[in-house]
């Protein structure tokens, strides 16, 4: 059986709360808005990661040059 | 400022829409106490219908802040990385919401959680159309979770041009 989704909607003249089922319009916004949005945060995930990466490869050059784990933190925190 | 109509959601909804709201105000306030069953934590506001929204978004997580045009205007709870049965907390504030001109509203929001991992979000937003705003609406990615509150009030300006309070 296929759920059927509804949103509240509210008449603030009469105070009467109805469930309505999304029209296919809804439905179709959406799918879009879903799609966007996991775009979005695809985009942020990867971007964060290459920022996490780049920090680990700095780190490990700051290292290989000889300072110290103390050293690395002073000069980048 | 007075009670125009507050909802307690008693089954999950997409979406939850004041339509025929009264025109004898000056601003509107919403509060809302959200949480949504999906990991998703981005809610939007629209009024009516149509229109262009444009917004600035100042958001920190935690972690990391962000400072953006936002296509959002409110942090909700999610299912994941939220701590159980908690809910997200917002404002939104809409002032002259009868006037002729387009729209500016503001929305403060946090959420919920009992680790490192919390939104605070300040939208700041405008709506371009020029008509009085009738109707709002709050609609998530997929649905709102039972126990979910949404109030809205009206403050009214007195005739003095001083804004009056009722109980």
């Amino acid at each position: 059986m296929t759920e059927v989704i509804t949103k509240l909607v509210v008449d603030c003249a009469t105070g009467e709360a109805t469930e309505v089922p999304l029209t296919a319009e809804e439905l179709a916004q959406r799918e879009t808005d879903r799609l966007a949005f996991e775009a979005r945060e695809a985009e942020r995930l990867a971007a964060e990661e290459a920022k996490e990466a780049a920090k680990a490869s700095a780190n490990a050059k700051l290292a290989a040059l000889g300072l110290t784990a103390d050293e690395i933190a002073a000069i980048t925190a | 400022m007075k009670l125009i109509e507050s909802k307690t959601l008693g089954t999950a909804q997409a979406s939850i829409e004041f339509t025929s709201i009264p025109q004898d105000g000056t601003d509107l306030v919403v509060f809302c106490s959200l949480r949504t069953n999906v990991n998703a934590i981005a809610a939007t506001l629209s009024f009516n219908t149509g229109g262009t929204y444009t917004r600035r978004r100042l958001q920190g997580d935690g972690s990391s802040v962000i400072s953006d045009t936002a296509s959002v205007d409110l942090v909700v709870n999610a299912s994941t990385g939220t701590t159980t049965n908690t809910f997200s907390n917002t404002q939104i504030y809409i002032p002259n919401y009868t006037g002729s001109t387009a729209k500016s509203y503001s929305s403060d929001s946090v959420t919920e959680n009992n680790s490192t991992e919390a939104y605070q979000t300040l939208i700041a937003g405008r709506w371009s159309e020029t008509a009085a705003i009738t109707s709002l609406k709050i609609t998530v990615a997929n649905t709102l979770d039972a126990g979910s509150i949404i109030s809205l009030y009206k403050i009214t300006k007195g005739s003095d041009g001083i804004v009056t309070t009722s109980p």
